[in-house]
């Protein structure tokens, strides 16, 4: 007698038992780790404020005065004056800092996201296969890995820039790029440990292929190292943007970054500080919010107390 | 169709080594698991495989499977031998050969449902089954392991051990399969839910007409359990025989020296004994001694035994015993207490 | 015979996020000179809680409150440096994991001579020369070759007897075996316990054995004391305990174990599982398992009480008489 399941009548019966069922959900150990999460009070107030930060830089131009390329050529090098709407001041060319800075964060942020994307991609999937299959493979694999490792990557992007010319993309292919070496090795390591596992063991023996294992039982897996890892790095891809803007290769004008604005405003900071401090000061909140939230993440995901 | 006595699994010859590596400069040692294993294994029947560090017993358990490669020797199963199989060939036979395991916890993948992990199997070995069928054989497994239905969207760890392992055994059955190895699946639980779990795997074994291979180092319990039993020692056979043949008349000094050393319940048996413990310790399989790898540590050990390394002989009723002096070896009077008592 | 420790209502109470869990529950039991003890429990029974707090070596988030009289000492509630001349000296403990108890940069032999010269002040050479003594009183073959070894260039069982000869080096009243054998291969648990017989005969020490399995009980044990949910539930002589159980707990295990003489058909496990410490059962935390539950031990705790008048055993049921499973079919 074909039933729910077209098979016998006894599978059917247990079909209806599981439809009938109201099984509860369980708690998965991303909830168990965000609640941990919650209960660090710095982790909390520095999502808090790097949300804010997000939402600032993208929805906050459309309430200031000026554009980030717009010339005021009545205030000129001047200091925040709040009646012509220059919160933050003034640079050189007469352009208000709050927009620009504004439109630095953004530009800075949407790098260190792509970058961090990027790099996670390649770095997740490289790494997985390489620790997985281990032998040659893995020993070919990590070299490739090592020599990169070995090139200065600023004469990478030199030779990037020089070939496509400066375009912010490139910027975020080429950090990217620099990233996820550390990711894939990271990501090797984990995966070693991780396919001495019985659980493994066992979708091996369910006849699981290495590519079903890779994807259903490894990668799953890799999450709290690679989250931890990769908010542990958006600081430092965004110091390597800043120094490759601050050296000229990065964003071109009139768009700017953090690290742009930093290196226009050091050498006058002497004279004119509300150049520097302001994208100096976003800087440095951003990064020390986001090592909070490693260090939480961290916690959360490898606690001492289980 | 299988007649009921006809041999469902047999092992000839099998050998598995395995390197360590101890420098850069130096040659790999070699560590030998297993050594000249033949033996066969009944439809219906429980073997108990049985010994101490070293012996081999869980590498053996998964070359069987062909988790690990042997290095030589055959398996063979419903008389086709799978260590020669392509992988794709052995991929379809592992819905028929399955395995549960010792640690119940690291046998589940944390970030996967119960559900989930049970349906696993069917979901790679059956890519044809529709969910909803799927997911009714899942319910019905659980039920018929003692599992809740309710707790099928639960994760591994809100799970006690004896629980995980009612899990593992679900998982294990749900291809329906002919043989399952049981790799030491009580040793890591509680005294209560060990008795628990193995009057399943007992109820289960009827229910679905298994064969089994249960692996411990836990001689009581592989007594309790097994219909015949396979005694290994530093990776090689030296005795299999019944049950009652290993506790009733053991031909193998080892397999005497493991009986009076296991630990009896029952206080004045337990003063009553005379312990034949074993001089030293294991040795290592990486070095074993010459000839009878026993030697070192056996009562009865000759100058001979050092030089002849003792042939597997068959006995009557398919009893196997490796030792050259099995027939002059008489029991002492101590030691006849625990084990006529 | 004199008591060398006695326990008066031992309670050890962990602090959680929003909760608190009482692991050991007013524990009283003592133990006499020379005599050896073994305490019989499964997981969340609180047998290890509480000899680790005795020794002082519960982690941070835990407290213990009651006595724990070693002669006119107590134990609990010392101050760290008091409880450091008394530890090693005339109390110790061993593991189940000897090679996370050892260090494993320090050679053995400077390990032990360690513990002679703090408590016995003897100097380096004759504490050297003790050491290796003992280690050939343990059984390790070519002592002296050995003591100058490092932890992980010995087997696991050559291990464990250098964590009892170092726990008898100072020759102790008391010496506490977690779970001593339970990592050990069985012919080499065989030695172990035939060496704890002649070392607690030898030294006079009074021996606690703490262990889940029953066969290690029978075999080396004087007085058992079984716990269930942070409690005793039964003490007494082991033959007592083993042939005529006076609690469902004792009977359930017993029924549990298999034994190799009797093959039976099947076991008769306990139904059901262990109890959450957080969550225990209102009135016998054992009742939602226990085949001789009736109305009053849903209520009431049982306490600890003699088995009869002149008896010295105990038991916490309020079932009255012999146990056999045979009575409740």
């Amino acid at each position: 007698m074909a039933g729910i399941t077209g098979k016998d009548a006894i599978l059917t019966d247990y079909a209806n038992k599981l439809a009938r069922l109201d099984a509860p959900k369980g708690r998965s150990l991303t909830q168990d780790a965000l609640r941990r999460l919650v209960r660090n009070k710095a982790a909390v107030v520095s999502i808090v404020v790097v949300v804010l930060i997000v939402l600032v830089a993208f929805i906050g131009p459309y309430f200031v005065p000026w554009g980030y390329s717009q010339v005021d050529w009545s205030a000129i090098r001047k200091p925040p004056d709040f009646d012509k709407g220059h919160f933050f001041g003034t640079d050189q060319n007469g352009r208000d800092m709050l927009a620009r800075v504004l439109q630095g964060t953004q530009m800075s942020l949407i790098v260190a996201a792509v970058a961090t994307v990027v790099s996670v991609a390649i770095g997740v999937v490289y790494g997985a296969v390489a620790g997985y299959f281990g032998g040659r493979v893995d020993a070919v694999m990590m070299r490739i890995v090592d020599i990169m490792y070995a090139l200065p990557y600023i004469l990478f992007v030199i030779i990037l820039v020089v070939m496509f010319g400066r375009n912010p993309v490139l910027l975020f292919v080429g950090i990217g790029a620099i990233e996820w070496l550390t990711m894939a090795r990271i990501v090797r390591g984990q995966t070693l440990s991780l396919k001495e596992k019985e659980f493994v063991e066992a979708a091996r023996a369910g006849g699981a292929g290495p590519f079903t294992i890779i994807l259903r039982h490894i990668v799953p897996n890799l999450t709290g190292p690679v989250v931890i890892y990769a908010t542990l790095t958006i600081p430092e891809i965004i110091i390597a943007e800043s120094f490759l803007s601050y050296l000229g290769l990065g964003v071109q004008e009139p768009q700017t970054s953090l690290g742009t604005l930093i290196s226009f405003g050091a050498p006058v900071a002497e004279v004119l500080p509300w150049m520097l401090l302001a994208p100096a000061g976003v800087l440095v909140t951003l990064l020390l919010c986001l090592t909070y939230i490693g260090d939480g993440l961290r916690d959360a995901l490898d606690p001492k107390d289980r | 169709m299988i007649a009921a006595t006809e041999n469902l699994l047999e092992i000839k010859g099998l050998r598995k080594s395995f390197s360590i590596t101890t420098g850069l400069l130096s040659r790999p040692l070699e560590l030998k698991a297993l050594q000249d294993i033949t033996f066969s294994i009944k439809k219906g029947e429980t073997l108990g495989i049985v010994g101490e560090s070293g012996c081999g017993k869980s590498t053996l358990g998964r070359c069987i499977l062909q988790l690990i490669a042997p290095d030589e020797g055959q398996v063979l199963w419903l008389g086709q031998d799978l260590t020669r199989l392509p992988a794709e060939e052995m991929r379809k036979r592992r819905a028929d050969l399955q395995i549960i395991f010792q640690d119940p916890l690291a046998s589940l993948n944390p970030r996967m449902t119960v559900g989930e992990i049970i349906a696993d199997p069917l979901r790679t070995l059956r890519p044809g089954m529709g969910k909803a069928e799927r997911q009714a054989r899942v319910v019905r497994m659980m039920e018929a392991v003692g599992l809740l239905p309710e707790m099928i969207n639960r994760y591994p760890h809100e799970f006690s051990g004896g629980q995980a392992q009612r899990i593992g055994i679900a998982r294990a059955l749900i291809t329906e399969p002919k043989l399952i190895v049981c790799d030491e699946p009580v040793s890591a639980l509680d005294v209560s839910i060990q008795a628990q779990i193995l009057n399943l795997l007992s109820e289960l074994k009827d229910e679905f007409g298994l064969t089994l291979i249960f692996i411990s180092h836990n001689l009581s319990v592989v007594r309790h359990v097994s219909d015949r039993i396979l005694v290994l020692y530093l990776g090689r056979i030296v005795e299999l025989a019944t049950g009652d043949e290993i506790y009733e008349d053991p031909k193998h000094p080892y397999t005497r020296a493991l009986l009076t050393a296991v630990p009896i319940p029952d206080p004045k048996l337990a003063r009553q004994r005379n312990i034949d413990a074993l001089k030293g310790e294991i040795p290592s399989p990486i070095n074993p001694p010459s000839g009878c790898t026993f030697r070192t540590r056996c009562r009865f050990a000759k100058p001979r035994c050092a030089e002849v390394r003792p042939p597997l002989e068959t006995l009557e009723g398919g009893r196997l015993v490796a030792c050259i002096r099995w027939r002059e070896i008489e029991i002492p009077e101590e030691s006849e207490a625990i084990l006529g008592a | 015979m004199s008591k060398v420790l006695d326990v008066i209502d031992l309670s050890v109470t962990f602090a959680l996020h929003n909760s608190e869990v009482r692991a050991v529950n007013n524990l009283n039991f003592s133990l006499e000179a020379g005599e050896t003890l073994a305490v019989v429990g499964e997981s969340g029974s609180g047998k290890s809680q509480a000899f680790l707090s005795i020794m002082g070596l519960l982690a941070k988030n835990g407290r213990t409150s009651g006595r724990a009289m070693m002669g006119p000492i107590d134990l609990v509630g010392l101050e760290t440096s008091q409880l450091d001349r008394v530890r090693g000296k005339d109390i110790a403990m061993i593991f189940q994991d000897p090679m996370t108890s050892l260090n494993p940069s320090l050679k053995v032999k400077t390990q032990l001579s360690e513990v002679l010269v703090k408590h016995r002040g003897f100097d380096k050479d004759k504490a050297v020369t003790t050491a290796i003594e003992m280690l050939e009183r343990v059984g390790i073959p070519e002592p002296a070759k050995r003591a100058n070894a490092f932890p992980h260039e010995m087997s696991g069982g050559m291990r464990q007897r250098v964590m009892i000869a170092m726990a008898l080096l100072c020759q102790p009243k008391i010496l506490i075996a977690d779970e001593p054998t339970t990592a050990l291969d069985v012919t080499v648990q065989a030695q172990m316990l035939e060496l704890f017989k002649s070392l607690t005969e030898d030294f006079g020490t009074a021996l606690v054995m703490i262990t889940h399995d029953l066969g290690v009980v029978a075999g080396v044990a004087d007085r058992m004391m079984v716990m269930y949910g942070g409690r005793a539930v039964e003490t007494g002589m082991v033959d007592e305990l083993f042939y005529d159980p006076r609690h469902p707990y004792t009977l359930g295990l017993l029924h549990s174990t298999p034994h190799i003489a009797h093959r039976q058909a099947r076991l008769d496990p306990i139904q059901g599982l262990p109890p959450s410490l957080e969550h225990l059962p209102k009135g016998c935390s054992f009742n939602p398992r226990c085949a001789f539950c009736f109305d009053r031990c849903l209520e009431e705790r049982p306490p600890l009480v003699p088995v009869s008048e002149a008896s010295a055993r105990e038991k916490a049921c309020f079932y009255e008489g012999p146990l056999s499973y045979e009575k409740v079919a």
